[in-house]
């Protein structure tokens, strides 16, 4: 065993986030962490990466008990971690965020063209085309992830740690990294592996460990487990039916989208939502998917084409037309675009309709927290007081909360961007019930996303982009993941 | 669900020790006043003296009242340059249409309090709309106010005649200066509308994040204008008690690095200076502790000339305590 952690216990005030967890890890092995939303995942891998101290409990590296007292000090033992949240420096060049802190040095100088180089290579290692000079600013959230990655990589680590790195990358960057993985075990590095996808994990992943509630739950070889097997141990309960049944009763047209151009994100696209239907909209990052509904929303108007709601013409300026027009956005990057990190979960929920509590300017936090309440209780989500920093939630809860903001406002057509990122199982089954009743009530959905099985599980058509434009239009009954692929890359 | 019922199943003591940690966090500038409160009295016997505390009160008004305004600016993630020169270009208002035009004092302060937030509008215009950054729009305000001022008055000062205007900044009201209740009215006023009302839950969402912001239909133009103007708005107000004190405005010396101290005062208190965190309390407590230190200095006769080394000391130790948290 190159790794071994023994009953890690870790407290947040009153909140016990790991309660004498264990874990090992053998050389040159990639071991799936799984659990639901908040069972301790992050927590026990920030123990590893020096960023918590463990209130007790041991961690062996190579046989001696080490404290890990910093991330500097992590990084020196040989492990290096991605975190869930991205963490690179907006107005940095990709390469200056690979090797920030660790610039190559000539003369005392940072070695501009070795870095360069360098980066260069990593990123053709990853088959990807992005230059070392572009600024992360100007990055698509996956494109951070791979930079992520890159910077993690360049470390040369003997363990290295990946919390959800797929969450936000598309099927094509998935397999690249998958084939990176298994180079990686070929030269003896240990991997360990969080992910809500439960499909990829045999594809990485030798041995899995299951959190829940904080505790452990079972280690294990992988091959023991089915998919259904995985989902049950992880909330302790037997899952039935993930997706629900299609929306059937589809009443007027309520959205009508004509010649929409925003150059150079996306060109010329045109479709319709009925009141009752779920639209799926599939594609490869840097498709234009998410500009696209940034559009429709106002968020950054379109240069050509028209909205049209309900037969009338609309195209919002910004997005207080479009909410007070009947809009709501769960924006695809809860970090940058979703939430206020520092405001509370209660504040942040209620935050795009604070209008409907408002009385005579002043908020009426009574009418406010009845509907908090329900939402929490509507989405299950996991915490501690609905008056603590959103920040402190683990990240599938935060996702929640990005979604309980259009819930509580009076929203009558949905633009879902990527809904369920690093959401577990259990809650990812709820959200597709939750929007399948958003259907049923008459409700336009918007469903983007880069998981094909959950386009094909819940939308009545799956619209495809690829550069920027409509590539190809399915009904549910004729969409295949193949054909979703295919035209997803232009072919 | 069962997440809401252990929030009211929390044992007391528990609650207690959550409680005191979360005040801790939130308000440690109020232990640091308390620290500083004892340790003045100790230091000197004056400090305690009724005559020494109100004096201190209706000095720390001015500045006072400008960082408040301040904490709504910085609180979005702004800064304003501009108020110690928008302090005497207001002051110049009041006090010229007195004496050159023969307004009543009600019309003067009037025309003054309006210069103050149409100035305050202007920075939140070009900041938002032109999309220059606020430190170099209100940086252009200062000398533009400045200058129009000493222009007015040929550098000088205008004194006024009307004996009644001098009962605002002099005057008591059982035993307490009036700048005294109006600082401790806008603070109220301040609290009410950071803690209370839509727009200072958008304030805190804008400097918090602006684009997530963007996105929740904020609307941030508008939020980031109407705190210029408040801005802009306090230093007029200040102007109005600093003017009526001497009954008259220096338009060289009048505000003279108030922005200063009123940054200070706000960042002492607590306020991230990259926005989206700080209470108004804190400022009220920031602007305390530096009147106590210059307060104990002065009776301790320490040269104003190293003063100014303990406020900045102070202010690196305050940013410090932050960053730790
Ligand atoms: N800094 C913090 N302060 C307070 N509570 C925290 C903090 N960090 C984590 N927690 C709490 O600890 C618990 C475990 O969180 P953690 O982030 O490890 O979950 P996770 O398994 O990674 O979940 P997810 O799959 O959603 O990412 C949660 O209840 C979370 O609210
Ligand atoms: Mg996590």
């Amino acid at each position: 065993m190159i790794l071994e952690m023994k009953r890690i216990t870790k407290r947040f005030g009153s909140v016990i986030a790991l309660d004498g967890v264990n874990l090992e890890l053998a050389k040159g092995e990639a071991h799936a962490l799984v659990g639901e939303n908040g069972a301790g995942k992050s927590t026990l891998m920030k123990v590893l990466a020096g960023v918590h101290q463990p209130d007790s409990g041991e961690v062996i590296l190579n046989g001696k008990s080490v404290d890990i007292s910093s991330p500097a000090e992590s990084q020196m033992l040989g492990i290096a971690i991605i975190h869930q949240e991205l963490n690179l420096i907006p107005y940095l060049s990709v390469a200056e965020n690979v090797f920030l802190g660790r610039e190559p040095k000539n003369l005392g100088f940072v070695d501009y063209k070795k870095m360069r180089k360098d980066t260069k290579a990593l990123l053709d290692q990853f088959g990807i085309e992005l230059s070392p000079r572009s600024l992360v600013k100007d990055l698509s959230i996956g494109e951070r992830q791979i930079v992520e990655i890159l910077k993690a990589l360049s470390l040369n680590p003997e363990i290295l740690i990946m919390d959800e790195p797929t969450a936000v990358l598309t099927d094509k960057e998935t397999e690249k990294l998958f084939e990176l993985i298994d180079l990686l075990k070929q030269r003896n590095v240990s991997v360990i592996y969080i992910s809500h996808r439960l499909p990829e994990l045999k594809r990485v992943c030798e041995r899995l460990t299951v959190l829940r509630d904080g505790k452990w739950i079972k280690t294990d070889v992988l091959e023991h487990f089915s998919e259904h097997d995985i989902a049950n141990l992880m909330v302790g309960r037997e899952l039935e039916d993930m997706y629900p049944p299609l929306p059937t009763k589809f009443g007027n047209e309520i959205l009508r989208v004509e010649g929409l151009t925003q150059n150079p994100n996306f060109q010329d696209v045109s479709f319709t939502l009925k009141e009752g239907e779920i639209v799926g909209f599939a594609g490869l990052i840097g498709a234009g998917r998410s500009e696209l509904a940034t559009a429709i929303f106002g968020g950054d108007p379109a240069d050509e084409g028209i909205v049209s709601l309900k037969g009338q013409q609309v195209n919002y300026k910004n997005p207080i037309q479009a909410v007070k027009g009947g809009f709501g956005f769960a924006t695809e990057d809860r970090k940058q675009t979703g939430l206020i990190l520092d405001m509370s979960i209660a504040q942040n929920i209620t935050l795009p309709n604070l209008r409907k509590y408002q009385r005579v300017g002043f908020v009426n936090r009574k009418l406010e927290k009845a509907d908090i309440q329900k939402q929490v209780k509507n989405l299950n989500i996991k915490l501690h007081s609905v008056n603590q920093p959103v920040k402190n939630l683990s990240g599938g809860n935060q996702q929640k909360v990005v979604l309980a903001k259009w819930l509580v406002a009076n929203t009558e057509i949905f633009l879902f961007d990527e809904p369920t990122r690093g959401i577990d199982v259990g809650a990812k089954r709820e959200i597709y019930h939750l929007i399948s009743n958003l259907a049923k009530e008459g409700k336009g959905v918007i469903v983007i996303s880069s998981e094909l099985p959950e386009l094909l599980g819940i939308c009545n058509r799956i619209l495809v982009m690829h550069n920027g434009r409509i590539s190809g239009e399915f009904n549910h009954e004729e969409a295949t993941e193949q054909q979703l692929m295919k035209k997803a890359t232009g072919l | 669900m069962a997440n809401l019922e252990t929030e009211i199943e929390v044992t007391k003591d528990r609650k207690l020790y959550n409680w005191m940690q979360y005040f801790w966090s939130n308000y440690s500038v109020v232990f640091a006043f308390i620290v500083l409160f004892i340790v003045a009295s100790i230091a000197s016997d004056h400090f305690l003296s009724p005559l020494n505390i109100t004096n201190m009160l209706r000095q720390i008004s001015v500045i006072g009242i400008l960082a408040v305004g301040m904490t709504f600016v910085i609180l979005i993630g702004g800064i304003d340059l501009s108020v110690g020169s928008v302090l005497a270009l207001t002051g110049t208002i009041v006090m010229a249409s007195q004496v050159d035009f023969g307004t009543s004092i009600f019309t003067a302060i009037l025309f003054g309090l309006v210069a103050g937030a149409l100035i305050g509008v202007i920075n939140g215009v070009i900041i938002t709309y032109g999309k220059i950054a606020a430190f170099i729009t209100t940086l252009a305000m200062m000398t533009i106010a400045r200058s129009t001022a000493l222009y007015y008055a040929d550098a000088g000062a205008i004194a006024g005649s009307n004996m009644d205007y001098r009962a605002i900044g002099n005057e008591y009201l059982f035993g307490i200066p009036i700048p005294v209740y109006i600082f401790a009215f806008v603070v109220v006023i301040a609290f009410i509308l950071l803690e209370k009302t839509t727009f200072g839950r958008h304030i805190y969402a804008v400097g918090g994040n602006s684009s997530a912001a963007h996105l929740s239909a904020v609307p941030i133009n508008k939020i980031t204008i109407m705190t210029y103007m408040i801005c802009g708005l306090t230093a007029a107000i200040g102007a109005v008690i600093e003017t009526s004190r001497l009954n008259s405005v220096s338009t060289s010396s009048s505000g003279s690095m108030y922005e200063l101290d009123a940054i200070a005062a706000v960042i002492i208190g607590g306020t991230k200076l990259t926005g989206g965190q700080g209470r108004i309390i804190g400022t009220v407590f920031g602007i305390l502790i530096l009147a106590i230190l210059s307060n104990i200095m002065n009776l301790l006769n320490i040269s104003p000339y190293i003063q100014g080394v303990v406020k900045g000391a102070i202010i690196l130790v305050a940013v410090l305590l932050q960053k730790r948290s």
